[in-house]
């Protein structure tokens, strides 16, 4: 073999390993969290749009939940809105907020205005929550189980494919049977 | 309206594109004459078709069109009217655009350019350029339209991401990509050669001034970058060595590899097949670096934004492209001989060398950045390679080649003795040495190992790179622009080393908790922290700090950092204030408050930093003085006499 052909070679070989990098990136969609397995964290927040009321994590103890974490100043939220009310009507887990340093106004009209697929949402003005929960850019949307661990997190605008490939197989079976 | 017409032009411009790529490979081929001469009114119809969607695009941001989805993504009817016209390249579809249309201007140039030379030579060339700008359009029309229109249009726009509504981040995107794109010219030309089966003296010649405007637009675009980088994120230093940084650095060596062997093949016709691989190199880790950037591969925060089908379209490209260049070289360049030789001390040897140790960095550079990659694609887990794998490796090959091109530069060329240059060769020599270790142990009282080394491989470039412009000037001869430019660009180095060493071995930095009145102490300075106010922007508001800043007891400066909040994306970021005083640079950012009244507040004291900046600029000024040499401009015919004047060999022009 001749030398001038090695180059060819080479670059060959570094096709192979970018065609498998691109193969792995659409898993990095899930950016694996730490808080997978481990118990959510805990929060006692105004409720939205009734700041009398709060929510916290203790209430949501015993059941199945999903914790959507959004903003009306976040554009992917918009993008998702749509899927997250087909969720909703499934109705095999509810839904519950996480309206991220947003001004409460914005959050009430949004809802009106779109529809509100949240059984209850939570006002996170500081932000303060949302690292706790290690949310880095919103949307971020994850599963809980009723002994209050995290069981998936997805992040980027939700879709109904993402919730019947990712989080409905996830779901005790009698739960995703109601679909 | 606009972005259907913008939409549509660019769908034209693919076309003309394809029409570009076919005449000009397929008329020299076939021998059609015709079908040669229809290439340059296709380039000519394509970079109108191109300026007009861009023109398009530009014009629906001026007139916050928020129906089109990249608009209402990347820009906000508060943005000020500068950034909204910055905010066409300041994502992912726009960039896109912009490469293409800055591909078009090189490509334009070189269609005036090459309007002397052999016309079946010169449609191969634009023919290998339409190939490239055929497969970008592609991939724009197909994955990354900028025009989609949003339905139902956003009330507002998503605004243009805060760290990048900045002055110099506005302007580096262009200046990075001419540079980048450039170097497409260089491969484009190689590509013609390997198809012509022929390549010479004057192939080099016609090569030689594009691939250093190419290389000059790279030095600054990047300088520009390290430089916002160092006053925008807040973290006060200048290079990371992250993936995006290493995408455009490595095509920088690769470049620089490329112009200094390309000058061997000028003068000697030797390192044909050499040249030519690093002209396809240099262009292919320009498309790497695009793909590792724009397909997600790498990149990890909010890959989501990422589309794998963009991904697998790149690496398709990559694999025609590169593929089809290194193919057409290992079937054509066997067919190119050298017949000269040349001695070990020749200017020929040390550029031999320069080229091995840049090669071997950019290779240092390339391991470490696709480490992570390959080993997650080998599933040895997750990897990460940051500066201590860096520094160290890539001063390895650096510290030599600093050391070589002092006595590169006074080297003959094919004989190898250095003779009569060995005196001044010393002396510059120990002049250096005594610079360096003054500045080290004189200026600074302290330093590593390494520092008077490398301070007296930076002073001892700058002096021999000012042996031959004096020596030419006392004896009365001519000083051609490439012996300028050559001195420049390396008078440029040596600056830009002397800072780097000074940098790294001299800088003090503290991160304090100060509340209002409190002081704190950073080598000869004093920093009293006065306290803070809320300040509004046009669409941010934030704090401003107040910083009373003594040297010795002697009020210098005070300063202002700030912290802003974006309102529509709510991301905080850092505007530091950065006063130069005793040729150091005072950095102040402000952090997180802590509660009680107390900041965070990070000082740094940076000697000599922007002399870094300054000398890659001079390196690039340099490069543009090189490549506007008259051999360069005269007509064909007249160039081919002989160039090498008995006496001067020496210092012919290897800038």
């Amino acid at each position: 073999m001749n030398r001038f052909i090695l180059p060819l070679g080479i670059f060959a070989l570094l096709a192979i390993v970018l065609a498998i990098g691109i193969k792995r990136s659409p898993e990095k969609g899930i950016i694996p969290s730490p808080l997978i397995g481990k118990a959510a964290p805990q929060f006692t927040l105004p409720v939205l749009a009734d700041s009398s009321r709060t929510l916290s994590s203790a209430d949501l103890k015993g059941r199945w939940y999903v914790f959507n974490v959004w903003g009306t100043w976040c554009y992917e939220c918009r993008a998702e809105h749509e899927a997250l009310l087909e969720i909703q009507k499934l109705a095999q887990v509810p839904i519950i907020g996480l309206d991220w340093k947003d001004e409460e106004p914005d959050a009430v009209r949004w809802l009106a205005e779109l529809g509100n697929p949240y059984e209850v949402v939570a006002a996170d003005r500081e932000g303060r929550t949302a690292i706790d929960w290690g949310v880095y850019g919103a949307p971020e949307t994850f599963l809980v189980d009723p002994q209050g661990v995290v069981v998936y997190k997805y992040v980027g605008a939700m879709t109904l494919e993402a919730w019947q490939t990712r989080f409905v197989p996830r779901l005790p079976p009698r739960r995703a049977a109601k679909s | 309206m606009l972005p259907e017409l913008g939409h549509f032009a660019l769908i034209l411009a693919m076309l003309l594109a394809a029409l570009q790529a076919f005449f000009g490979i397929a008329g020299p081929a076939l021998g059609r004459d015709r079908w040669t001469a229809a290439v340059t009114p296709a380039v000519a119809g394509q970079f109108v078709m191109v300026s007009t969607s861009v023109a398009c695009l530009i014009a629906s941001f001026v007139a916050n069109d928020f129906s089109v989805t990249y608009i209402a993504e990347n820009s906000n009817s508060a943005l000020p009217l500068g950034y909204r016209v910055a905010a066409m390249w300041g994502a992912h579809e726009g960039s896109l655009l912009l490469w293409i249309f800055l591909l078009g201007c090189w490509t334009v140039a070189v269609a005036i350019g090459v309007s002397r030379l052999p016309p079946r030579f010169a449609a191969r060339v634009l023919g290998v350029l339409g190939v490239v700008s055929f497969g970008f359009l592609l991939f724009t029309l197909a994955t990354s339209n900028p025009f989609l229109r949003l339905d139902p249009p956003a009330p507002d726009g998503r605004d243009l991401n805060p760290i990048l509504q900045d002055p110099a981040l506005a302007i580096h995107p262009p200046i990075l990509y001419t540079g980048y794109v450039g170097f497409a010219v260089a491969f484009a030309f190689g590509c013609a050669a390997m198809l012509e089966g022929r390549m010479d003296q004057m192939w080099a010649r016609w090569t030689r001034p594009w691939a250093t405007s190419a290389w000059a637009f790279l030095s600054v675009g990047i300088a520009l970058g390290s430089w916002w980088a160092y006053y925008e994120l807040g973290w006060g230093g200048y290079w990371f060595w992250d993936p995006v940084e290493n995408a455009s650095f490595m095509p920088w060596l690769m470049g620089t590899a490329l112009i200094h062997s390309l000058a061997v093949t000028e003068k000697r016709g030797l390192f044909k097949s050499w040249t030519l691989l690093l002209a396809v190199l240099a262009f292919s880790l320009s498309l790497l670096g695009t793909f590792l950037v724009r397909s997600g591969v790498l990149v990890s925060v909010h890959s989501f934004a990422a589309d794998p089908t963009r991904g697998i379209f790149i690496l398709v490209f990559l694999i025609v492209m590169i593929g089809g260049a290194l193919t057409l070289y290992a079937w054509r360049a066997p067919l190119l001989k050298s017949q000269a030789g040349f001695d070990l001390l020749s200017r020929e040897s040390f550029l031999l060398f320069n080229n091995i140790l840049l090669v071997i960095g950019a290779a240092t550079v390339f391991a470490g950045t696709m480490a992570p990659l390959i080993s997650d694609a080998l599933n040895l887990g997750t990897l990460s390679v940051g500066t201590p794998y860096f520094n160290p490796t890539f001063m390895l090959s650096m510290l030599p080649l600093l050391a070589l091109l002092s006595l590169g530069i006074r080297a003959n060329w094919k004989r190898g003795r250095l003779g009569a240059a060995q005196r001044t060769i010393l002396t510059t020599l120990v002049i250096a040495a005594i610079a360096g270790v003054i500045l080290v142990y004189g200026v600074y009282s302290h330093g590593k190992v390494l520092s008077p080394v490398a301070a007296t491989l930076g002073a001892w470039i700058i002096l021999s790179s000012l042996v031959d412009p004096i020596d030419r000037i006392r004896r009365k001869l001519t000083l051609p622009r490439s012996v300028i430019g050559m001195s420049v660009a390396h008078i440029g180095l040596g600056i830009f080393v002397i800072s780097v060493t000074t940098v790294e071995s001299f800088t003090l930095e503290r991160d304090v908790a100060l509340g209002q009145g409190e002081s704190a102490v950073v080598g000869n300075y004093e920093f009293r922290f006065q306290g803070i106010k809320p300040i509004e922007g046009p669409n941010y508001n934030g704090v401003e700090g107040t910083v009373v800043v003594t040297r010795h007891g002697v009020p210098t400066s005070v300063a202002y950092p700030q912290k802003r909040q974006y309102w529509v994306q709510r991301q905080v970021t850092t505007e530091a204030s950065i006063q130069m005083h005793h040729g150091s640079n005072v950095f102040v950012a402000l952090g997180d408050e802590l509660g009680a009244g107390k900041w965070s507040v990070r000082f740094q004291i940076r000697p000599l930093v922007n002399f870094l900046w300054l000398g890659a600029f001079i390196m690039a000024v340099g490069g543009a003085i090189a490549a506007t040499d008259r051999r360069y401009r005269v007509a064909p015919q007249a160039v081919t006499a002989p160039v090498a004047t008995p006496g001067v060999a020496a210092g012919e022009g290897a800038g």
